[in-house]
């Protein structure tokens, strides 16, 4: 998704309307590297970008009905009033300002904030996506972003978002390779 | 413990079910992708309303007219024949052809639309001309055109679209931008221009609009652009 995404964003690689484009956006005209886009051309990029999406959204979706209708969201939503002193001492713990971990039950208060944002931002990518296939006929969800231009400019910060919390996840998970076999299997019963 | 081996199972089956969609779609990605384009084909009919209007912009937002692309795949610009006629045919009562000035005396149809182009920009402009529907009915386009077709004297340049998008009611044939005549630039002296669909859709340069019962193609969509190109 994200590899088509930028090969579409390089065939116009700025952000607002022509003869309006944003000031505060500093890589107006700048294409992101080849290396990073994926469909060879517009064309090729728009199938696989429309083709993928369904599976992120059947995926997406699954995922949601699940966590609610298994209670799972409970031990795994970030809830401030529980985990916002938790996340706060985790924060302070990988900053070295405090020596010990706080107590952590099935994840820590850090961990849910995590997790909790990027399934926001998974719905928002989402959203703005549908903004921008169909500013017509769904009209009110392009609205909702403020525009066709502005649905444009979520869909990249999402997309942004989304891959720091990729690369994130990706470096906490070599520097603690023995949550694998967790992730894999589901763990123990919390 | 339950739950440990249905996590387990869950994956393998999800990894079964992978390969396996994978033999069904033909084994091959293109397969897949056309496979796809004619659900996504489904889902835009699905979500398209004939009488849905797309909003209008405020005149502030405007593009500036320096700034509306022109484009053309001819190597110059094409320039209109002195005896330009517009020929209506395929599937209807009374084959016609019109001369600009019998287009002008029809109703006319004007809207402030943002354009959304395939690439991802949008830009704003007022056009004003004949609706397709209006044609239709002057040429007594038949029940069984399922499609209409539109060809240009830009190099051949043409487009096909579904019937339901050509009757919308913003679905024009412009002669008129921003309030002033069509220049060549735009497409003079008379193109397509609807708001439902991608910019590539918008045939400028017109010569002929063909009611049809089946589809033929287009230029940017017989290279491999999505067909049905919806906003």
């Amino acid at each position: 998704m994200a590899g088509s995404g930028l090969q579409i964003f390089a065939a116009y690689p700025a952000l607002g309307p022509l003869g309006g484009k944003y000031r505060w956006y500093p890589f107006q005209d700048h294409a992101p590297p080849s290396w990073l886009r994926f469909g060879g051309w517009l064309a090729g990029a728009r199938h696989w970008h429309f083709a993928i999406a369904w599976f992120l959204i059947f995926n997406g979706v699954i995922y949601l009905i699940y966590m609610i209708a298994s209670g799972e969201w409970r031990r795994r939503v970030f809830i401030p009033s529980r985990d916002t002193s938790n996340a706060l001492a985790m924060f302070a713990y990988y900053l070295r300002i405090r020596k010990t971990p706080p107590p952590e039950d099935f994840y820590n208060g850090l961990q849910r904030m995590a997790y909790t944002s990027a399934i926001l931002f998974g719905v928002v990518v989402v959203l703005s996506g549908l903004a921008i296939f169909k500013p017509v006929q769904l009209y009110w969800i392009t609205a909702a972003f403020g525009g066709y231009d502005y649905a444009r400019v979520v869909h990249l910060i999402c997309l942004v978002l989304l891959a720091s919390f990729t690369a994130m996840h990706l470096v906490l998970v070599a520097l603690h390779p023995r949550t694998i076999v967790t992730m894999v299997t589901g763990g123990q019963r919390g | 413990m339950a739950r440990l081996i249905t996590r387990r199972k869950l994956l393998l089956g999800l990894a079964a079910s992978t390969a396996l969609a994978g033999c069904d779609a033909g084994g091959t990605a293109k397969a897949f992708l056309a496979g796809m384009e004619r659900w996504n084909e489904r889902v835009e009919r699905l979500l398209f309303s004939e009488n849905r209007l797309a909003a209008e912009p405020p005149a502030s937002e405007l593009t500036p007219e320096a700034d509306f692309p022109s484009y053309f795949v001819s190597d110059s610009m094409p320039l209109a024949p002195d005896n330009w006629m517009l020929v209506v045919g395929g599937l209807v009562a009374r084959p016609s052809v019109f001369s600009l000035d019998q287009l002008m005396r029809m109703p006319r149809t004007g809207m402030r639309i943002r354009h959304h182009c395939v690439e991802g920009w949008s830009a704003v402009a007022e056009w004003h001309g004949v609706a397709i529907r209006e044609l239709a009915k002057t040429v007594g386009a038949s029940r069984d055109a399922q499609y209409v077709e539109f060809r240009s004297f830009d190099k051949g340049y043409y487009s096909t679209w579904d019937i339901e998008s050509s009757l919308h009611p913003q679905t024009i044939l412009a002669y008129g931008m921003n309030g002033k005549t069509l220049m060549p630039d735009h497409g003079a002296p008379l193109r397509l221009y609807s708001p439902v669909k991608l910019g590539y859709k918008n045939v400028k340069y017109l010569t002929e609009v063909n009611f049809l019962a089946n589809r033929t193609g287009g230029y940017w969509e017989d290279l491999g652009y999505d067909w049905y190109g919806g906003v």
